[in-house]
C-alpha cells in the first residue's frame, strides 16, 4: 500500500448532500469477483447517461475540476455496506473524500483501503466552495501527522481526527488482518474463558 | 448501570486497541455472493483457512433470479457470481444453502427463521441489512469486504464503539398501521442521517405489542437513518418464536439458553446518550416522496415545500423531486403508478403476505399494474401455499415468484424501467435502486396492496 503522510491537491466539488452508495457505484455493477475496475463505473448514472455518453454537467465530465481529494456534502456514503463504493472511489484516483459528515460503513471500508475521510465542520465545507466559486484550481493540504486539513486560498486550517491506532495504519501501509492475525492466541483464551 | 446493548457488547471484547478500535468477537457471520468474493480471495492470498467454519452461513440472494430457478442463470456475470460463492464455500469448508436449497432465502429471512440469530449473539454480514436480527435481542450490524475477510480470518471484527440511542414508540398504533409505516414513521423524523454514530434500542408498548417478523421489519430499517444498528430486548414473543426452530438449543441446553436471554434488558434507569419518544397514534399509514428513506410523510400529507429545507440541503431536495417528478407542496396520494413489489429482507416475511392477500382478497388487480411478489425464503413460499394464500392471490390475478432479493436493488432482471412508478416494501428508494430512472415510493404491505388493486398511491384504510 501506498503510504501518505501529506497530500496537496486541487478538488473535485460534489456539493449534494446524503451520497448514497448506490449512486457511488449502482448495484449492477457490483457483479465482479475481484476489487479492479470500479473507478470506470464511479458514480456511473449522474457520470453516463443511458447511452453511455458522459453528462456534461456532472463535475467528474468538466475538466476544470481535478485532483485526488473529493469534496462532498454532508452525510457522505450513505446506504449499502458495499466496499465497492470505497473501491471504485480509490480505483477512480481520490485519496481522501471531505465532508461534513460521513456515513459509518463507509468510512470504516474507506480506511480499509486507504481512502482518507476528513471530517470538517459545516463552516469549514461551505468556505471551500466559496473560494472554489473564484478559483477552481484552488488546494487543499492534509497533514496527517499533524491532523490538519488547510485551505490554500484561504490559508485556515482545521483539525480533524482519526484514531492513533488507524493513523499509524495509514502512515505505515499496515492493514487490520495481519494485527488482528497476531492476536490468535488472545481469541483462543476470550473462547475458551465464555 | 448498562444498556442491553453494552451488556451484549462488553460480553464480546477481546481486547482494546490503545486509542483505537475494539476488537469484536462474531457469534455468527452471513455471506452472500456480493461482498464475499474479493474476501475468500484475500484469504488465498495469504494462505488462511477460516478460523471457525461452523459460525458461517453463505447463501445466494442477490443475483438470483425469481423466475425458472431450476435452470442455470442466463446472465453470465451474475452465474459466475453465485457459482464463486459456491466454490469458495466448498473450499472453505463452510455450510451453503444453495439456490433452489429448501433453506435458501434471503439471509436476513432465513436467518431468524431457522434460528441461527439468537438473542445475545453479535452477528454481521458484508450487508447493511444486518441490523434486521437485532429484532432478536441482538447486535448485528453491517461490514464490508475487508471487514468480512477479517471475521473468515478470525472471527474478530474492529469497530469503534457506537453511541446509544432510546427510540420509545408508546401507545397502540391504529388499526390499518403497520411496523413498517413505524419505521418509515421514525425514520421520516430522525432523517436519513440523523442516527449515525448510534446503535438503537426500540422501546415502549407499540413496540412490546409488536410480533417477531414486525419487530424483524423494524430493526431491519435501523440502517436507513444511519444507525449501526437497532435492537428490541428480547421477551416471550422472542422466545416463542425461536423455541422448536432448527438450530434453536434444545432440552436442557434450550432452559441454560432462556435463563440467559431473561437476563438482556436495559438496567432500569440507565441513560442512553439519546432519548426520543414518539406516540404510536400519531402514525399514518407512510410512503416516501423523494430519494432517501427519511423524505417520507403520512399518505394524505403534502410534500414538504422549498422553503422548510435547510439551505445547504436545497440542491439535493430538489434534485430528489426532479428525479421523483413531484412538485414541492403537493399530494402524492392518488397519483399512479406503474409497479408493486412485495419482497426483500424488509417485508417479505409470511405476515406481509398475509396482510397483501387479506387486503386483495376477492378484489381485482390493476390491469396497468405490474406486480412481483416475491417471497423472502423457500419457507415463506411454502407457508404461503400451506395457508393457501397462493390461490387467493392467484383469482385477484397476481402470480408469486420464487425467493431472492429481486427488486429491492434489482441486480437480477427484476428492474423497474426508466421513469416509472414502483411503489415497493422494500427498504431504499435511492435513484436508479430499483433499476436506472426507476422512481420508488416505499411503503408498508397493505399500501402496496392497495396500489397493486387501485393502479394508484391509495390508502389502505378507505
Amino acid at each position: 500500500m501506498e503510504k501518505f503522510i501529506t497530500l496537496t491537491s486541487t478538488i473535485v466539488p460534489l456539493p449534494i448532500e446524503n451520497v448514497d452508495t448506490d449512486q457511488i457505484i449502482p448495484a449492477r455493477f457490483l457483479k465482479a469477483t475481484s476489487k479492479d475496475g470500479f473507478g470506470d463505473n464511479l458514480f456511473r448514472d449522474w457520470r453516463y447517461d443511458k447511452n453511455d455518453q458522459p453528462i456534461a454537467s456532472f463535475v467528474l465530465n468538466n475538466p476544470t475540476y481535478t485532483g485526488q481529494i473529493l469534496v462532498a456534502g454532508k452525510n457522505f456514503g450513505s446506504g449499502s455496506s458495499r466496499e465497492h463504493a470505497a473501491w471504485a472511489i480509490a480505483g477512480y484516483g481520490f485519496k481522501v473524500v471531505v465532508s461534513s459528515f460521513f456515513a459509518d460503513i463507509f468510512k470504516n471500508n474507506a480506511m480499509n483501503n486507504f481512502v482518507l475521510p476528513v471530517v470538517v465542520t459545516e463552516s469549514f465545507l461551505a468556505e471551500i466552495y466559496e473560494s472554489l466559486s473564484y478559483d477552481s484550481k484552488m488546494t487543499l493540504t492534509i497533514n496527517l501527522e499533524a491532523l490538519t486539513i488547510t485551505n490554500n486560498t484561504y490559508g485556515k486550517s482545521e483539525s480533524f481526527d482519526i484514531n492513533p491506532y488507524k493513523k499509524e495504519c495509514f502512515v505505515k501501509g499496515l492493514d487490520d488482518i495481519d494485527y488482528l492475525l497476531s492476536k490468535k492466541t488472545q481469541i483462543e483464551a476470550y473462547e475458551k474463558a465464555r | 448501570m448498562k444498556t442491553l446493548f453494552d451488556k451484549i457488547w462488553e460480553a464480546h471484547v477481546v481486547s482494546t486497541v490503545e486509542g483505537g478500535p475494539t476488537q469484536l468477537y462474531i457469534d455468527r457471520m452471513y455471506c452472500h455472493e456480493v461482498t464475499s468474493p474479493q474476501a475468500f480471495d484475500g484469504m488465498r492470498k495469504r494462505g488462511l483457512k477460516v478460523f471457525r467454519p461452523a459460525q458461517n452461513t453463505c447463501m445466494p440472494d442477490h443475483n438470483i433470479p425469481t423466475i425458472d430457478q431450476e435452470s442455470p442463470i442466463a446472465d453470465p456475470i451474475s452465474k459466475n457470481q453465485v457459482d464463486t460463492l459456491t466454490k469458495n464455500a466448498q473450499d472453505f469448508g463452510l455450510t451453503h444453502y444453495q439456490m433452489g436449497h429448501e433453506k435458501n432465502g434471503i439471509i436476513h429471512v432465513v436467518g431468524p427463521e431457522n434460528g441461527l440469530s439468537l438473542p445475545g449473539m453479535t452477528m454481521v454480514c458484508g450487508d447493511s441489512h444486518t441490523s434486521t436480527h437485532g429484532a432478536l435481542g441482538a447486535v448485528a450490524f453491517g461490514i464490508g469486504t475487508s471487514e468480512v475477510e477479517m471475521v473468515l480470518a478470525t472471527q474478530c471484527v474492529f469497530q469503534s464503539r457506537p453511541k446509544t440511542m432510546r427510540i420509545i414508540i408508546n401507545g397502540k398504533l391504529k388499526k390499518g398501521v403497520t411496523s413498517k409505516d413505524l419505521a418509515l414513521y421514525v425514520i421520516a423524523k430522525t432523517t436519513t442521517g440523523g442516527a449515525t454514530g448510534y446503535f438503537v434500542e426500540y422501546a415502549g408498548d407499540a413496540i412490546r405489542a409488536l410480533s417477531m417478523e414486525e419487530r424483524l421489519t423494524v430493526c431491519n430499517l435501523s440502517i436507513e437513518m444511519g444507525a449501526r444498528g437497532g435492537l428490541v430486548a428480547p421477551d416471550e414473543v422472542t422466545f416463542e418464536y425461536l423455541k422448536g426452530r432448527e438450530f434453536t438449543p434444545k432440552g436442557e441446553e434450550w432452559d441454560k439458553a432462556l435463563a440467559h436471554w431473561k437476563t438482556l434488558k436495559t438496567d432500569e434507569g440507565t441513560v442512553f446518550d439519546k432519548e426520543v419518544t414518539y406516540q404510536a397514534a400519531d402514525i399514518e399509514p407512510m410512503v416516501t416522496y423523494g430519494t432517501n428513506p427519511g423524505m417520507g410523510m403520512g399518505i394524505n400529507d403534502t410534500i414538504p415545500t422549498l422553503e422548510s429545507i435547510d439551505e445547504a440541503g436545497r440542491i439535493s431536495y430538489i434534485n430528489s423531486l426532479k428525479y421523483m417528478g413531484y412538485e414541492p407542496g403537493e399530494k402524492i396520494v392518488g397519483k399512479a403508478i406503474d409497479y408493486v413489489f412485495l419482497g426483500s429482507c424488509t417485508n417479505g416475511r409470511i405476515e406481509d403476505f398475509r396482510q397483501f392477500t387479506d387486503y386483495v382478497k376477492g378484489k381485482k388487480k390493476a390491469d396497468n399494474v405490474i406486480v412481483w411478489l416475491v417471497p423472502g425464503s423457500w419457507a415463506v413460499d411454502k407457508q404461503i401455499k400451506a395457508e393457501g394464500l397462493d390461490k387467493i392471490l392467484i383469482e385477484a390475478g397476481f402470480q408469486l415468484r420464487q425467493p431472492g432479493c429481486s427488486a429491492c436493488l434489482a441486480m437480477n432482471d427484476d428492474k423497474v424501467p426508466a421513469g416509472k412508478y414502483s411503489v415497493s416494501t422494500s427498504n431504499r428508494n435511492f435513484e436508479g435502486r430499483q433499476g436506472p430512472g426507476a422512481r420508488t415510493i416505499l411503503a408498508g404491505p397493505l399500501v402496496a396492496a392497495a396500489a397493486a388493486i387501485t393502479g394508484k398511491i391509495t390508502d389502505p384504510r378507505i
